[in-house]
C-alpha cells in the first residue's frame, strides 16, 4: 500500500510540473522588462505590471477584492444549499430521484447566456441588476448543481450507522449531524466549495451580463487586458487570476501524504 | 435502574412490503439476561432497533417498565446498543468516543473524564484513552463500544451480535466480559445472537425467532428437553424423531410401545430425544438395534443406529468400542423422552 500511495504521490506531483509549467511564462513575462523573440529569458526585468496594477486610479484592488468577497460567499451559500440536497439525494430512496437529479443538474446542462438573458429582466425588475448581491445570485446558478452532486455522492457512500450508534448514545438529531456527520463529511465538503470558489472566481459572462459593467471582477479586467498588447500587464493579472487554482493544487498535495488515511481530499482513498 | 421491557405484538414490515417481524410478545424482567436467537437474516436486528427507538414497527407497542416507548426518540429511551460493528467515531479519542454520550447530554468535563476513566478501567483498555479507533485492534474496539456504551447508565443494554465479527479466543473472553458487566450491573440485557451455543452460554431466558416469528421463550435447558416444535429442536440440533400415538402415558411407535415421563395429551404426537440420551443397554423402553456407522468425536462416539425402518443417534463415552454391523440393545429413557404435537 506504501508502494501504491507514492506512485499516486509521484502521479499527482507530475501532474502538478505539467499543470504549473504553462504558468512559468506568465511568471516570468510578470516581472519582464525587455523580451524579444527567440531569447529564452527577458533581456531586462522590471516591476511595472505589478506597478501598474497597484498604481493610484487601477482598479485591481477593487475588482479582486470584489472577486474574493463574491467566490467566499458564493461558496458558503452554495455548500450550505448543497448539503441538505446531497444528504437527501444521498442518503434516502424516492420516487423520481433520477428526475430530481436532472433538474438539479439542468443549470450546468442548458448554455448559461440563455438563462441569464432571462434571469436579467427578472434582476432588473428587482432592483438587482447591477449589484454584488445580484452577481452574487447569479453565480449561485452554476455553482450549487455542483456542490449539490459532489456531495450527493458523498453522502452516498455513508451508511448512516455512525448516526444510529450516536443516537443511541443519547445524541438528538441535530446533535448527531453536527457532531457525527459533519466532522466526516468535511473532506467532502472542502472539495465541494473548492469547486464553488474556483467556479465563480472565474466567472465572466454572468458577471458582465448581472453586474452590468457596474460589478468590476478580475476576470473582466483580465478579459480587457487581454484584448490590449501590452503582455506583462495581462500576464501579471493571469498570475493572480490562476493563483487560487495553484493553492488548491499544493492543499491537495499536501493532503496526499503517504498513509495519509483519508485520502485524496476525502474524495476517496487513491490508493 | 434496570427496565422491565415488553414487547406487545409488534409487526414490521420494510418498504419493499416483506415482512420482517410478525406479531412479537415478549416480556424481559428487570436485570435480566435475554437471548434473541435466530439465524442471519430473520428479523432479529430489526427487533433491537425498534426497541432502540432507531425503526417505528409498522404495529404493536414497546414499553418500558409500563409505559408505551414506541414514539419516543431514541436519545430519550435510556437504551444503548452495541452493534455487530464496533462504529466508534474515527474523527474522536477513544476517551472523546466513550464521553460521547454523557457529553450530549450536557455533562461537564471534569465529571465526563471521571466516568470514563472508569468506564475504560471496566473493560481494560484504561491505557488507551488517547489512541485514535484506527489503531485499536477489532476486539478493542469492541471494548471500547461496550464502554462507550455502559458509561451512558442505560436501563436497558441491546447488544446486535457485537462478537460475531471477532475470532474464537476473543470472542469467549467477550462473552465472559458482558457476563460479568451484566452481572454487577444494574440494567436488562437484549443480545442478539445466531450462535445457540453463545445464547445458552451467557442467556437466562431464549427467544427463538424463525422467519420473524417467535417460537419459543424459555431457559435454554427448556430448548434442549422440551421443545415446542421440530423446528426449535432442528435448530438445536436434535436428530432423533419419531411419529408415534399418545394414550396412557406411552406412545404407540415403529419402536414398539414406549413409556413416557412427561405429561403428553392423547393423540399424534412426534416423539423426540437427544443422542446423548440414548443408552445402548437393555431395560425399559429398549429395543434391538444394528450399529450403522460410528463418528469419533474426541469426547464422545456418535453412534447410527438402525432398528426397522427408524434410524437414530446415540452420543456414548468414547470408551464404550462398538463395531459397524455390531447388534446391540437400545434404550430411549422415559424421563428423557419428550413429544409434542403439531
Amino acid at each position: 500500500m506504501d508502494k501504491r500511495n507514492r506512485s499516486a504521490g509521484i502521479a499527482l506531483a507530475l501532474a502538478a510540473v505539467l499543470v504549473t509549467t504553462p504558468l512559468l511564462p506568465l511568471a516570468l513575462w510578470s516581472f519582464a522588462g525587455e523580451w524579444r523573440f527567440p531569447d529564452l529569458l527577458p533581456a531586462s526585468w522590471s516591476l511595472r505590471g505589478w506597478e501598474a496594477l497597484l498604481a493610484p486610479g487601477s482598479r485591481f484592488t477593487e475588482a479582486v477584492l470584489n472577486s474574493l468577497v463574491i467566490a467566499a460567499a458564493v461558496t458558503a451559500a452554495a455548500v450550505v444549499i448543497g448539503l441538505p440536497a446531497g444528504m437527501a439525494l444521498g442518503t434516502h430512496d424516492f420516487r423520481l430521484k433520477g428526475v430530481v437529479i436532472f433538474i438539479i443538474l439542468l443549470p450546468i446542462l442548458v448554455p448559461p447566456l440563455a438563462s441569464t438573458m432571462g434571469i436579467h429582466l427578472t434582476f432588473i425588475r428587482l432592483g438587482l441588476a447591477d449589484t454584488m448581491f445580484g452577481v452574487f445570485l447569479v453565480h449561485l446558478v452554476p455553482t450549487v448543481p455542483y456542490t449539490a452532486i459532489i456531495l450527493t455522492s458523498v453522502f452516498a457512500e455513508r451508511t448512516g450507522e455512525l448516526e444510529e450508534a450516536a443516537r443511541t448514545l443519547g445524541a438528538g438529531p441535530w446533535q448527531a449531524f453536527w457532531h457525527v456527520t459533519l466532522p466526516q463529511v468535511a473532506p467532502g465538503v472542502a472539495v465541494a466549495g473548492l469547486f464553488a470558489f474556483l467556479i465563480s472566481w472565474s466567472q465572466y459572462i454572468l458577471t458582465v451580463l448581472i453586474g452590468g459593467g457596474t460589478v468590476i471582477t478580475l476576470p473582466m479586467l483580465l478579459f480587457s487586458a487581454a484584448s490590449g498588447t501590452d503582455p506583462v500587464i495581462t500576464s501579471t493579472l493571469a498570475v493572480v487570476f490562476a493563483l487560487p487554482a495553484v493553492v488548491a493544487l499544493l492543499l491537495a498535495l499536501r493532503y496526499l501524504n503517504p498513509g495519509n488515511e483519508r485520502g485524496f481530499l476525502g474524495v476517496g482513498k487513491v490508493s | 435502574m434496570s427496565t422491565r421491557l415488553e414487547l406487545r405484538d409488534i409487526s414490521h414490515r420494510y418498504r419493499t412490503g416483506e415482512r420482517a417481524v410478525s406479531h412479537l410478545t415478549l416480556t424481559a424482567g428487570p436485570g435480566e439476561l435475554v437471548a434473541l436467537l435466530g439465524p442471519s437474516g430473520c428479523g432479529k436486528t430489526t427487533v433491537l432497533k425498534i426497541i432502540a427507538g432507531l425503526l417505528r414497527p409498522t404495529a404493536g407497542a414497546v414499553l418500558a417498565d409500563g409505559n408505551d416507548m414506541t414514539g419516543v426518540p431514541p436519545e430519550r429511551r435510556r437504551v444503548a446498543m452495541v452493534f455487530q460493528k464496533p462504529l466508534l467515531f474515527p474523527h474522536l479519542s477513544v476517551a472523546a468516543n466513550v464521553g460521547f454520550g454523557l457529553r450530549m447530554r450536557g455533562m461537564g468535563r471534569r465529571e465526563t473524564g471521571r466516568r470514563v476513566e472508569q468506564a475504560l478501567r471496566q473493560v481494560r483498555m484504561e491505557g488507551f484513552a488517547d489512541r485514535r479507533p484506527e489503531e485499536l485492534s477489532g476486539g478493542q474496539q469492541q471494548r471500547v463500544a461496550l464502554a462507550r456504551a455502559l458509561v451512558t447508565e442505560p436501563r436497558l443494554l441491546l447488544l446486535d451480535e457485537p462478537f460475531s465479527a471477532l475470532d474464537a479466543n476473543l470472542r469467549e473472553e467477550m462473552r465472559e466480559l458482558t457476563k460479568h458487566l451484566h452481572a454487577t450491573g444494574d440494567f436488562t440485557t437484549l443480545l442478539v445472537t445466531h450462535d445457540q451455543g453463545e445464547a445458552v452460554s451467557l442467556a437466562e431466558r431464549i427467544a427463538l425467532l424463525l422467519d420473524g416469528r417467535l417460537q419459543m421463550y424459555d431457559t435454554p435447558e427448556a430448548f434442549y428437553n422440551r421443545p415446542v416444535n421440530r423446528r426449535v429442536a432442528e435448530f438445536f440440533g436434535a436428530t432423533n424423531f419419531l411419529e408415534g400415538r399418545i394414550s396412557d402415558g406411552a406412545a404407540e411407535t415403529p419402536l414398539g410401545r414406549l413409556k413416557l415421563a412427561a405429561p403428553v395429551p392423547p393423540g399424534s404426537a412426534t416423539l423426540t430425544i437427544r443422542p446423548e440420551a440414548v443408552r445402548l443397554e437393555a431395560g425399559e423402553n429398549s429395543f434391538p438395534a444394528r450399529i450403522l456407522s460410528a463418528a469419533y468425536l474426541g469426547t464422545q462416539v456418535l453412534y447410527t443406529l438402525e432398528a426397522g425402518s427408524v434410524r437414530l443417534r446415540a452420543a456414548v463415552p468414547p470408551h464404550v468400542k462398538l463395531g459397524v454391523g455390531q447388534r446391540v440393545s437400545a434404550r430411549l429413557p422415559a424421563e428423557s423422552l419428550w413429544a409434542f404435537s403439531e
